[in-house]
């Protein structure tokens, strides 16, 4: 019988500091074991528990892409316990990683189809795989526009600066990078909060076109009627939940809301199924 | 099924016959509560009990279990590398146990045994327990097993089911682990001509029952509008969050993770855990989804009696023990709260609401 609960060994082999303040950092993993890599067959939307033996275990989306292959990344918030710990530590470091877990973004759904993607804040790590993966040139032609709304605080509060910059001369995907103030003169982008920042340039929804939205409970509040506004039907929008999580698989109880499990369940749902469970997010 | 009988000197000499193979656990009486333990040699379970005041769900779900080991010694080729825990999973019995609980184990055995996951922890503990139940002849004023799907004789989960002659026991063998054990203790004395006495039996224990529930509703409520019913601050009012509801109902299964380090030694475990504290949902931002007193009874109420019922389709979370009933300290009782809901009209709360 597998163990679901037996992490699988893994090294730090790089850390990128990618907040202004430090408080955002990504952590690229490689694993210690021949073959645990391609056990670990991920899809984009996908969360690990990442396990740091004497410290805990905590639930976070994985920010790198199925179609980049040797290692896996997160990028951590430093938020409580653990994750000052992990920002504490050092390439070279063991610890575990366990999963894949939970559903992924519906990509046979999503297939053929116009993506817009809203992030706020460093919610974007999923997101960031997401892209990724369409961008792929195996993938590129098997989706149609791809329009990215993406907001920080500030603009040293952005992630992944060096693929933004990329993202944005690419005329296959149409970038919307906004924060909410900035005093620096030579800003170019866009200013404001991410809700209107996506009234004024996210294309329009339809039978053809899809909305993932990930960011913070607030962002997503004043997303919603604005999609809604722009022709998006509920289950044309998907959203990814973050309830607390303890073993990521659906036996501990805790990330219920209602009778779905975010764990399991989700954590992607459409709007419609949100709809349909008691708000206890 | 077999049908044997057994009388009480073989049944002495047969558990001691069965202790040389099977880890024995029954129900002991302490001070004066009835508990589940463990049977050291030449100990004999007292059957003569109403019901324990803890389940026995602990003897496959312990409160406190050791899951993974690890070092943290650099100096070790293995350092930071976690490892299954060691797990005793030689065969064992529980000699006892009542028809409510041995249901409980399996309606949380879908939780566990999954068809796309397994808890290798729970799952192991549960197929080396041969489940021997004991028909239950004294239902409490607060038992409502018949009408939780369940019943003083009911045999669902047990490998044997024995009931009470006096002189002798009549057991019903179920299945091979059932039988394995019967032939190690000895008792091999056929008697299908007895089969009506367990009829008998069964009705009369059965007639004296005086708790009833119902729960026919349930499914065909919508879960939102029962969710946002108006009687939930009221049936939340008194309660303290003390936890001893879920920790006493068979049938409760949430649980944490935590690691423990000694020095540079470290276990990962899995404890008990329950929905009704408050920190169980909370958010490292300080957001907590089920912030108040109400969100989370009614979560308690809500997964027994409707989230579960329509995820699994086998009826209400609950056999009907009355554990909760008798043990929370102010008496909020899941037979009212399963009357509310099951009687709940979405147009009630219109009016209610004025
Ligand atoms: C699906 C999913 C994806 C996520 N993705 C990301 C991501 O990509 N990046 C990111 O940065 N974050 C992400 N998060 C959030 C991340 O999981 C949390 O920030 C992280 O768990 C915080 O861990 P911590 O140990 O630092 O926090 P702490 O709050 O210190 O929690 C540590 C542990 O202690 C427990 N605990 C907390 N308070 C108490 C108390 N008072 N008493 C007892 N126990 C307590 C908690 O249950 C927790 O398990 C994600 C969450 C989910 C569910
Ligand atoms: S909810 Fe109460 S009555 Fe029902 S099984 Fe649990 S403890 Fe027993
Ligand atoms: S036992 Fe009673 S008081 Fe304690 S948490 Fe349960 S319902 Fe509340
Ligand atoms: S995290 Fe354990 S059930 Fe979802």
């Amino acid at each position: 019988m597998q163990n679901p609960y037996l992490p699988y060994p893994v090294r730090i082999d790089d850390i990128t500091v990618e907040a202004e303040d430090k408080s955002l950092k990504t952590f690229k993993f490689v694993f210690l074991n021949d073959g645990d890599e391609d056990q670990f067959a991920y899809r984009a939307g996908q969360f690990a528990e990442l396990s740091i033996p004497g410290k805990g275990e905590i639930p976070i989306g994985i920010a790198s892409s199925p179609v980049e292959k040797g290692f896996v990344k997160f990028t951590v918030n430093r938020a409580g316990v653990v994750t000052t710990h992990l920002h504490n530590m050092r390439a070279g470091d063991r610890m575990g990683l366990r999963g894949p877990l939970g559903n992924c973004y519906p990509w046979d759904l999503l297939e053929g189809k116009n993506i817009l993607i809203v992030g706020g804040g460093f919610a974007f790590t999923t997101l960031r795989s997401s892209i990724v993966y369409m961008l792929d040139p195996a993938n590129r032609s098997r989706f149609g526009n791809i329009d990215v709304v993406y907001g920080a605080r500030s603009p040293g509060m952005l992630l992944y600066k060096d693929e933004l910059v990329e993202w944005e001369k690419r005329d296959d995907i149409n970038m919307h990078i906004t924060v909410d103030g900035t005093d620096d003169p030579d800003w170019k982008y866009n200013i404001g909060f991410v809700p209107p920042i996506t009234e004024q340039k996210a294309p329009p929804g339809g039978a053809d076109t899809y909305a993932i939205v990930c960011g913070p409970p607030i962002m997503i509040k004043f997303t919603q009627p604005v999609l809604e506004k722009l022709g998006y039907d509920h289950d044309h929008i998907i959203m990814s939940l973050e309830n607390r999580m303890k073993c990521g698989f659906g036996m501990c109880g805790r990330c219920g809301i209602g009778k779905e499990l975010v764990c399991k369940d989700g954590p992607v749902f459409t709007l419609n199924q949100i709809n349909r469970t008691p708000r206890e997010y | 099924m077999t049908l044997l009988t057994i009388d009480k000197d073989h049944w002495t000499q047969g558990l001691a016959a069965a202790a040389d193979h099977y880890r024995l656990f029954g129900p002991v009486k302490e001070k004066d509560q009835h508990q589940f333990k463990a049977l050291e040699k030449g100990r004999l379970p007292d059957l003569d009990l109403v019901n324990t005041r803890l389940s026995p769900k602990d003897l496959v779900f312990p409160q406190s279990e050791i899951m993974l080991t690890y070092s943290l010694d650099e100096s070790r080729e293995d350092h930071h590398i976690m490892k299954e825990a060691h797990t005793d999973h030689a065969p064992r019995a529980v000699v006892g146990m009542r028809p409510c609980d041995a249901r409980a184990i399996q309606l949380v055995k879908l939780n566990f045994d999954t068809p796309d996951v397994k808890d290798p922890y729970w799952l192991k503990a549960y197929e080396a327990t041969t489940f021997i139940g004991m028909a239950c002849d004294t239902p409490l004023s607060t038992c409502f097993c018949t009408s939780a799907g369940c019943g003083p004789y009911n045999a669902e989960g047990l490998d044997i089911l024995m009931m009470d002659r006096g002189e002798t026991y009549l057991a019903k063998i179920f299945t091979e682990k059932g039988k394995a054990f019967a032939d190690t203790a000895g008792w091999n004395q056929a008697t299908p001509e007895a089969a009506e006495a367990f009829v008998a039996a069964k009705e009369a224990a059965e007639a004296k029952m005086v708790s009833t529930i119902s729960t026919d509703n349930l499914a065909d409520t919508d879960l939102l509008d029962l969710h946002g019913a108006p009687f939930w601050d009221d049936i939340a009012f008194a309660c303290l969050n003390c936890g001893t509801c879920t920790f006493t109902c068979p049938t409760c299964w949430c649980f944490d993770i935590q690691d423990e380090v000694q020095g540079k030694s470290g276990v990962r475990m899995k404890n008990w855990d329950s929905c009704m504290f408050p920190i169980f949902t909370v958010h490292t931002t300080g957001h907590n989804p089920r912030d108040t007193k109400t969100q989370r009874v009614r979560q308690r109420f809500m997964h027994k009696l409707k989230y579960f019922v329509d995820k699994y389709q086998t009826g209400i979370m609950c056999v009907g023990c009355g554990r909760c009933v008798r043990q929370c300290p102010v008496n909020i009782d899941i037979r009212r709260v399963c009357e509310l809901m099951n009687s709940f009209k979405p147009a009630d709360a219109c009016v209610a609401q004025g």
